[in-house]
């Protein structure tokens, strides 16, 4: 199995690329062959794009021999058959954001993302399912259907970038594009084992990504291992002209950062991370991951993040509030859903009442809540202002440390149905991920071992623009154990 | 902190969104339980604390006033719901 073309790595695909020993449109097809065969279970993905993807492929194939004819190399990405989270636009393809209110709406560019991986020469295969705008964490918030665990088809794959993660561990796609808002990328990577790296904000353009919360939203790849993660980071990071929030850094060749060695790194674990309400078996794979790193030579400190339990509250304060702004734009006028009515008024009601799913609409609710006259001091702003302490906080731990470790997540994949109706509940899931882009720093979510026969994620979470320090960490941690190799029994 | 249902109904006006009787009902006790546990923040004193909008340290960032190509106006509107001679339709705002 471990053999399977659909469930190479990205890097492992471009070595045999490189060699003449496959060619992109056996890759492709072999992946189209795997969804064909589990997509009915794990339904992972919203549209699928088999004939635009095979001609993608053939004409990867025309240009892999020109290089290799040449004695040229050529991109990591040419070839390579690869998924995109539904809330990123592409053009031509339907783009509808897990909503109704967007079911049918067709994207007249690309984000620039998507522009850089066709760029590179990626083979795109289809969209993939998400929560509703992004908001959530389990995937069952898409309006057309949730999205099922390769692990246990009777759970939750994490979310909102759910589809991504499902996919790329059911061999669905090789990797993917998801966002993070609030845990998004990070936590569907550690219910579903695979790698997933939410960057530093500003380091990845947000053009031509549908707007959820702008002060927090951030683009990154979901792969099945740190390699390909620093792989996909290196060609969707950089400034953008088009997104004036994406920072003019230079770009590093992130995959110069992968060398397995940790000696004198200093890991900080803070000590507000280890809460009641941690599931047991989570709490012994991340203190088993811990104690490796430690083997592996690096220093680890207790350290203390103090403002930790405020960020669920601020950041359920501050996303919705942006979001409520953001997705004022629905009214039925420009595109999507459109309801008429005798004026326009009852129009905008109709159309935005009945497009929107019942968390949009709660957090519709909640941000015009808190953004509101009388409300917006004791609300908004006062999370605003937490925000800064938190920010301090991590500012003050990376004086003393090189990187934090932490779970990704206190739980495994939970059951569908579980929390649907407990929203509160599900918000709890994302404890441990908010904190990361309410201070707008980088972190990544590695396999780190199984509880009761499902993934366990372990987060590494580094300064703002400090991708190469997790990035070694993860990659020392994962060659020196083998969880990332390990493939649901589907 | 409980909310009420004449709130919600303000809340749903300011926000342009329909609600059946049965949202209202659920939103409101939903909405009291979330705000209930977000009242921890008011714990912390913030008296002195400048509040985050961003992390980034840019403000205003400007370019180049070039002119380029926009986009193919038919591409544009083939998304719009209403259309008529090239333009967006939508119904009158002000008699």
């Amino acid at each position: 199995m471990e053999s399977a073309l659909h469930h190479l790595s990205i890097y492992q695909a471009h070595k045999l690329l490189k060699e003449g020993q496959t060619t992109s449109v056996e890759l492709t097809e072999a992946v189209l062959r795997q969804i064909e065969k589990v997509e009915g279970l794990v339904k992972a993905y919203i549209t699928i794009t088999p004939e635009l993807a095979l001609k993608q492929a053939r004409l990867s194939d025309e240009k892999i021999l020109r290089h290799r004819k040449a004695g040229e190399s050529f991109s990591p990405l040419l070839g390579i058959p690869i998924s995109i989270k539904d809330i990123i636009c592409t053009e031509g393809i339907r783009t509808t954001c897990a909503s109704r209110i967007l079911e049918n709406f067709i994207p007249p560019y690309d984000a620039t993302v998507v522009k850089k991986l066709k760029e590179a020469g990626a083979v795109i295969v289809g969209k993939t399912n998400l929560d509703e705008f992004a908001m959530g964490s389990s995937t069952e918030n898409s309006a057309f259907f949730p999205t099922r665990n390769p692990w246990d088809l009777e759970r939750v794959p994490g979310g909102s970038s759910g589809g991504s993660a499902a996919a790329v561990a059911a061999g669905e796609c090789l990797g993917s594009l998801g966002t993070d808002t609030g845990g998004s990328v990070r936590q569907p990577a550690a219910f579903c084992g695979v790698t997933g790296l939410k960057p530093s904000y500003g380091r990845v353009s947000r053009y031509g990504l549908v707007a959820f919360a702008s002060s927090l939203d951030q683009i990154g790849p979901i792969t099945k291992d740190v390699t390909d993660a620093a792989l996909l980071l290196s060609v969707i990071a950089g400034h953008d002209p088009k997104d004036s929030t994406s920072v003019d850094y230079p770009v590093p060749d992130y995959l110069k950062a992968l060398v397995p060695e940790v000696k004198g790194v200093k890991v900080g674990v803070p000590k507000e991370y280890f809460i009641e309400g941690m599931e047991e078996g989570v709490e012994k794979a991340i203190r088993e991951a811990i104690d490796c790193l430690e083997e592996l030579g690096a220093e680890v400190v207790e350290i203390s993040l103090p403002h930790t339990k405020y960020a669920l509250p601020t950041y359920y304060l501050i996303a919705p509030a942006e979001a409520s702004a953001n997705l004022a734009r629905y009214d039925g006028v420009k595109y999507g859903l459109y309801i008429p009515a005798s004026e326009l008024w009852e129009e905008y009601r109709l159309t935005r009442g009945n497009g929107f799913g019942p968390e949009v609409k709660r957090r519709i609710m909640l941000g015009t809540y808190a953004l509101s006259a009388g409300y917006y001091d004791a609300y908004y702003l006062k999370a605003q202002k937490v925000r800064t302490l938190i920010k301090k906080d991590f500012d003050e731990a990376f004086e003393k440390v090189d990187v934090i470790v932490a779970p990704t997540s206190p739980t495994v994949a939970f059951k569908l149905g579980e929390k649907v109706e407990d929203p509160l509940k599900m918000y709890l899931s994302d404890v441990f991920t908010i904190p990361v882009n309410l201070a707008g720093i980088c972190a990544i979510s590695i396999p780190c071992g199984f509880s009761e026969g499902l993934p366990v994620g372990l987060q590494v979470m580094g300064p703002a623009f400090g991708e190469e320090k997790i990035l070694r960490v993860a990659y020392a941690y994962e060659q020196a154990t083998q969880w990332h190799l390990k493939r649901p029994p589907l | 902190m409980a909310i009420t249902r004449e709130e919600v109904e303000h809340i749903a006006e300011l926000a342009k969104l329909y609600l059946t009787e049965e949202e209202k009902e659920k939103m409101q006790r939903q909405l009291s339980a979330i705000l209930d546990y977000f009242a921890m923040l008011q714990e912390i004193d913030t008296s002195l604390i400048p509040p985050t909008a961003t992390v980034l340290p840019l403000r205003n960032v400007m370019r180049e006033d070039t002119p380029a190509p926009s986009f193919d106006r038919d591409k544009i509107l083939a998304n719009a719901p209403q259309k008529v001679e090239g333009y967006v339709k939508v119904k009158v705002v002000l008699e």
